[in-house]
């Protein structure tokens, strides 16, 4: 089976210093009905990697090398890292889309969020009038948001809702594959669960691919298929759940997962040990 | 059972709220409801919950930040909430307090040194070089160094500026600290390095913390006792042990088995 999305040899780099490697060599892929986790400190280049399989890179960042490979449902093989903004705006929102980290800012205030669900559904499907309205109902409804909500502003909804909206807008257009950066970060334990259960059943339920960013191990333990470890800037370690966390082969990803407190309280607690970097130099 | 430092009985604290229609109704939230905690000394009780569920409002009633509507808060068998500006003054050189976010709880336009120094400063404990001693020490205890007095706040990542809000908390020498959510917004490779900082620093200076978190691996590791809240009352109280193994409550069971992770390391 050909993978959903081949990312190969990725390098970004700020336009001015194209020496400082942000991402350097990063490669792998998201298979269809799977999920992808990468995991990583602040700065490690997940969430770059992420905004270039979207083309939504700053403008002081460049691509230096590599390519994207998408499969396409419709137009085949496309390398999205050479598409024109025109090809990308019917890529994004309809086959690939993304959930942002701070539900508290990343939905417009001002607009209802049926209004926002149903933004991307007129842009890529030409819905319209009756139609579109019972497809925000029902979207909002898959999500667990009684559909009623649809013309509440988003300050009227809480923190793990307005995630949940997110969300709706995400999958509105059923996309092939969802980014998800991240998402769960600003959003309470018991809340977190439902989200990650949520996600795990559209994903199932679409057969999605699903690229989910994210630094915590504990949850990576509940959704992932595939893990990668990212360190400034680099994959340290890649492969199946099962592989990276039970048997961790390098020193970063063995320091990265002791310094994880555990809920029963038998590991004692350990600050991250970077003196393998000293081997590696 | 060791003695309590810090109690507070009955605490009740309500906040009005606007609602309906552009704000002209009002409806009353209650934060606190009857809510009576003891912190022993020496020891560390975490007051968890979800957002939402009161923990902070307790944490700033207790120390007289906010005021509260009735209840009684008792540090060291004085009554806190019947001291008047001045003398409630002089006792919170023993109760302080580390901030949530290291990135908006230090004053971006004062360097280190002063941040640090200037509850001494205000207590006016010491000669101005006796002060400069204290908060280098300090500092150095927390794994800073001298020349990062003279940075401004901009200068350290995350990790280092949580550990300026815990210098400065611990140069007064107070007895209880309060750390509301101290380590939630730090990377987890960073997490552990604070935890074990603060733990040290307890069993050095004879602190009795107050942790609030709602991560409860966290709690896990640094509480000696757990408080669970829920909609502004104490569900569930007792020791570590207890609550993780037996809880009773439906609720404490539900936030215990939404820990991420958990599902699979059995």
């Amino acid at each position: 089976m050909t993978p959903l999305l081949q990312i190969s040899n990725l390098t970004i780099t700020p336009k001015k210093q194209p020496t400082r490697l942000l991402v350097n060599g990063v490669s792998f892929n998201i298979e269809a009905g799977k999920t992808t986790c990468v995991v990583g400190e602040s700065g490690s280049g997940k969430s770059l990697t992420a905004l270039a399989v979207m083309g939504l890179l700053s403008k002081q960042l460049q691509l230096n090398s590599g390519s994207i490979l998408f499969s396409n449902a419709q137009a085949g093989v496309q390398d999205l890292s050479k598409l024109d903004i025109a090809s990308l705006q019917k890529i994004r929102g309809a086959k690939i889309a993304m959930i942002f980290q701070e539900p508290m800012t990343s939905l417009n205030p001002v607009l209802t969020v049926g209004y926002q669900i149903g933004e991307s559904l007129t842009a890529h499907l030409g819905l319209k009038g009756a139609a579109l309205k019972a497809k925000i109902a029902s979207l909002l409804e898959m999500v667990g948001i009684p559909a009623g909500r649809a013309d509440s502003y988003p300050d009227e909804l809480s923190g793990g809702q307005r995630q949940r909206v997110m969300i709706a807008m995400s999958i509105a257009c059923e996309p092939q594959i969802l980014i998800a950066d991240e998402p769960t970060t600003a959003l309470d334990v018991t809340v977190q669960a439902q989200i990650l259960q949520l996600l795990h059943a559209l994903k199932t339920r679409m057969n999605m691919g699903m690229l989910f960013i994210t630094h915590d191990f504990g949850v990576v333990a509940d959704i992932a298929d595939n893990v990668v470890v990212m360190f400034r800037g680099e994959i340290v370690e890649s492969g199946a759940k099962e592989a990276v966390l039970n048997n961790p082969q390098h020193p970063y990803t063995q320091a990265l997962l002791a310094c994880v407190p555990d809920a029963e309280g038998k590991k004692p607690l350990k600050p991250i040990d970077y003196s393998w970097l000293g081997h590696a130099a | 059972m060791s003695e309590l430092i810090l109690e507070a009985n009955h605490l009740v604290k309500t906040y009005t709220q606007r609602s309906g229609r552009f704000g002209f109704n009002t409806t009353l939230v209650k934060a606190l409801d009857d809510v009576s905690v003891g912190l022993s000394a020496g020891k560390t009780l975490a007051v968890v919950g979800e957002s939402g569920s009161g923990k902070s409002t307790l944490a700033r009633c207790l120390l007289q930040l906010h005021p509260f509507d009735s209840g009684e808060v008792i540090f060291q068998g004085q009554q806190l909430d019947q001291l008047n500006g001045q003398a409630l003054r002089q006792m919170r050189q023993y109760l302080q307090m580390v901030f949530q976010d290291p990135f908006a709880s230090l004053n971006p336009r004062m360097r280190v040194g002063e941040i640090v120094g200037e509850g001494l400063l205000i207590h006016g404990l010491g000669s101005s070089s006796e002060q400069q001693k204290k908060v280098v020490a300090m500092l150095k205890r927390v794994g800073l160094t001298e020349a990062d007095m003279q940075k401004y706040p901009h200068e350290f990542s995350g990790g280092q500026r949580q550990r300026v809000g815990i210098a400065r908390a611990l140069v007064l020498q107070p007895k209880v600290v309060v750390c509301d959510e101290p380590v939630s917004a730090l990377d987890v490779s960073i997490q552990a390095q604070i935890l074990l900082l603060l733990k040290e620093l307890q069993a050095e200076m004879a602190l009795s913390y107050l942790f609030i978190s709602h991560d409860l691996r966290v709690v896990r590791h640094i509480a000696d006792d757990v408080a669970v809240m829920f909609q502004g009352r104490i569900v569930e109280q007792g020791s570590v042990a207890d609550i993780y193994d037996n809880p009773r409550e439906e609720y404490t069971r539900k936030l215990l088995s939404a820990i991420p992770g958990k599902a699979t390391q059995h």
